[in-house]
């Protein structure tokens, strides 16, 4: 389906048949799909909205993704579950968002790809050659180093794939807590040695978009972002773009009022449970969590954990799965004090007798050969 | 490490230790304390010891005249500061809920905003205790290291707390960990400092009462 | 899923849980202002601002319905229709599985999105032109 294009005072160009991959600009590829001026403007509107940008961005927004060249991607997955993917795949059943993949030429997911074994690891080194330099990157999973046999893509370990294709890349997206800080393989007592990317890639920029998994809509979010503007969003001190991960769950979290007036759940399905309250007591971790949540929420702002009432388990936070406990609130020891204190006290006790005695022993001895002084010495 | 790990770290392993030097060193100097014994008292009893100890401990919350006139500064500032800590320590949310993991049973909160409240004016007034003791004439040739030692550590956990709160400047998981951190400091000196009068002030003011009580005086 | 089948739990819902909703509406009275007197245009994200549940509802109910209301096609279907207080429209942008992928409040005399586009009009003029070549001939 070939369409005479004419763009605002432009030449009018062949464009090409749908279903090719072809590298022009995102405005070029949109209207050979035939998507209208109309269509665009929603899908910047939406875009813009998912990037957390004021709607007075709109135009910008719009001109840039018309300009924007269609960056090759390629996506490597790891030692993951695969959540990360699907995550991402339910925002694919979304038009405007499933735009976003067909603005991106996703040359390489061994997962959703149909081709595999030797010719699909042949198209992606192509693809890398062909863009080197320019290609974007994304990873989710983590890399064992304690034995690279334990993850393998077609007799490749995950160290060597990492470290061969994040050399021609422009930037690497780390997506998911496995990839940006290790995740549930790197819990104690981390069996594979799994370690994430920015542990081992240091020279390329890394933006991690933690969370187990991501909200969709941040993921294509980041993408959304590196295809208008070309470049990495501000970052936090461990990588996060600010945008999504600048505030805590607890301080946009709709339930904060009942947490200031101290309404709490005590169990889940008391009163205040029913009402609504606070979940602290039952373990939130939304005071020390940085993340979208509370904000963007799930599933095209449904809901998310904390209003379906289950207390945050901090899951774009580096080592959640060892901070304590998910049901344990955060103020809390993790171990147990009283039997420490207990123990302690007794031992205490008995130390404090027997010191005790020396004492007495000590005030003997001190009062036995205390000579007392007469009028004799004095006048000496 | 990371900043979960520190967390973790200071809420498991930072807090056992924190616990068992400080319930160690408090129950054995007590235990010194109380067991050292008295000399027999050979003279005739004027008064009842045990009551009087016990009125004691009581009545020396109201200061006399002369002491108030001479160290109001001191006395009120200290006073606000301890009620302060009071509130702050066991009327807030979180720390009624770690107190009830230790000893079994909790008591209601107040609202965020009275503790925020309580803690200003807590910093205002341990502030000036601070500035009392550097200024006046008396109060500084009487300061040694210990004294400002103390004053610190106790006035550590406070700020850390509402800074944590407020999530200033770092992180929050960070700011929560500086905050534990900085009470585990305070139990794991505690027990070598004044800080021991927390326990060994009703000790004394019993003995006073006692031995006064014993003379047949007022106390 | 349609939003509605979606089954609320009595969860407890108030007008004042983030005070964000007065705002929004003090906002709208703005822009409302700023139109009238200099013709500028404001758009309000609604997706931007972290509301609890019921609370979005509260602003569009307070909003109610005007005399237009127009459905489009869009890369799935997109809502627009004018509130009862004429300039300020609500602009629901759905996906192909009916649900709500942005929303905004436009406070305008017409929301662009209604408009017919510039380089939509030049297309339909080429189309237009080869459909009455073909005629002809």
């Amino acid at each position: 389906m070939t369409k005479d294009v004419r763009l605002q005072g432009g030449e009018p160009e062949q464009a090409p048949e749908k279903g090719t991959p072809e590298k022009g600009t995102l405005g070029e590829a949109l209207r050979s799909q035939g998507v209208s001026r109309r269509s665009f403007m929603k899908f910047c509107a939406t875009t813009a909205s998912m990037m957390a940008l004021p709607p007075s961005m709109i135009p910008l927004v719009a001109n840039a993704l018309e300009k924007a060249k269609r960056p090759s991607v390629i996506w490597l997955s790891f030692q993951e579950c695969t959540g990360c993917t699907e995550s991402l795949t339910r925002a694919h059943t979304s038009t405007v968002e499933s735009l976003i993949f067909d603005s991106i030429s996703l040359d390489y997911h061994h997962t959703l790809q149909a081709a595999s074994g030797a010719a699909a690891e042949a198209a992606r080194e192509a693809a890398m050659e062909e863009n080197h330099g320019n290609y974007l990157l994304v990873v989710d999973g983590s890399i064992p180093l304690d034995n690279p046999g334990y993850s393998t893509i077609a007799g490749i370990s995950n160290l060597d794939m990492l470290k061969e294709s994040a050399k021609g890349a422009a930037a690497i997206i780390a997506v998911g807590t496995c990839a940006t800080y290790g995740g549930i393989p790197h819990a104690k007592p981390n069996p594979t040695g799994a370690v994430s990317v920015n542990e081992i890639i240091k020279d390329k920029p890394i933006i991690n978009v933690p969370g187990c998994p991501p909200i969709p809509v941040v993921i294509t979010g980041v993408l959304a972002h590196y295809l208008t503007f070309g470049s990495i969003p501000e970052l936090d001190h461990i990588g996060r773009p600010k945008v999504f991960y600048g505030q805590s769950i607890h301080d946009r979290c709709y339930r904060r009022p009942f947490y200031d007036k101290g309404q709490f759940a005590e169990t889940f399905d008391d009163e205040g449970a029913k009402k609504g309250w606070c979940l602290y007591k039952l373990g939130c971790k939304g005071p020390t969590t940085y993340n979208a949540c509370a904000t963007t929420k799930w599933n095209n702002g449904t809901s998310f954990p904390i209003e379906s009432g289950h207390p945050c388990i901090g899951c774009s936070e580096p080592d959640f799965w060892d901070g304590g406990g998910f049901y344990k609130a955060l103020s809390l020891p993790t171990e147990d004090l009283s039997k420490t204190a207990v123990y302690t006290a007794a031992g205490a006790a008995v130390a404090g007798v027997a010191i005790s005695a020396l004492n007495r022993a000590k005030k003997n001895t001190s009062n036995k050969i205390h000579i007392k002084t007469t009028i004799d010495d004095l006048r000496k | 490490m990371t900043e979960i790990e520190l967390l973790s770290w200071a809420r498991g392993p930072g807090l056992q230790i924190a616990t068992i030097i400080f319930v160690a060193g408090v129950v054995i100097r007590i235990f010194e304390i109380l067991l050292l014994g008295r000399k027999a008292n050979l003279a005739e009893a004027k008064g009842a010891e045990m009551s009087n100890g016990l009125k004691t401990m009581v009545t020396r919350t109201i200061p006399d005249p002369t002491t108030f006139k001479r160290s109001s500064v001191t006395i009120v500032s200290g006073y606000i500061f301890h009620i302060g800590l009071f509130v702050v320590c066991f009327l807030s949310a979180p720390h009624i809920l770690f107190l009830k993991d230790i000893i079994g049973f909790g008591w209601p909160s107040a609202p965020t905003a009275v503790i925020d409240a309580f803690a200003v004016v807590t910093i205002i007034a341990m502030l000036a205790t601070l500035i009392n003791r550097l200024t006046n004439k008396v109060m500084r040739y009487l300061t040694n290291f210990e004294d400002l030692l103390t004053w610190f550590l106790t006035f550590l956990p406070l700020v850390t707390g509402y800074i944590a709160f407020h999530r200033i400047g770092l992180t929050a998981p960070s700011l929560l960990a500086v905050h534990i951190l900085s009470v585990e400091l305070l139990l794991v000196i505690f027990p070598f400092t004044k800080l021991m009068h927390a326990f060994t002030l009703f000790i004394a003011r019993w003995y006073n009462g006692a031995i006064s009580g014993y003379r047949g005086v007022a106390s | 899923m349609n939003q509605a089948n979606v089954p609320q739990f009595n969860i407890h819902v108030g007008t004042e849980l983030t005070w964000n909703v007065k705002p929004i509406l003090h906002e709208i009275r703005h822009a409302l202002e700023k139109l009238l007197n200099s013709g500028e245009s404001s758009m309000i994200d609604l997706r931007s601002i972290p509301l609890a549940p019921g609370e979005e509802e509260t602003i569009i109910n307070t909003l109610g319905r005007g005399e237009v209301h127009a459905r489009l096609d869009v890369l799935g279907p997109s809502e627009v229709y004018e509130t009862q207080f004429a300039g300020v429209w609500l602009v629901t942008h759905y996906n192909e599985n009916d649900s709500i992928v942005s929303r905004f409040i436009e406070v305008t005399e017409m929301p662009d999105v209604l408009k017919s586009q510039p380089e939509d009009v030049a297309h339909s003029l080429d189309e237009l032109v080869t459909e009455l070549g073909t005629e002809e001939t």
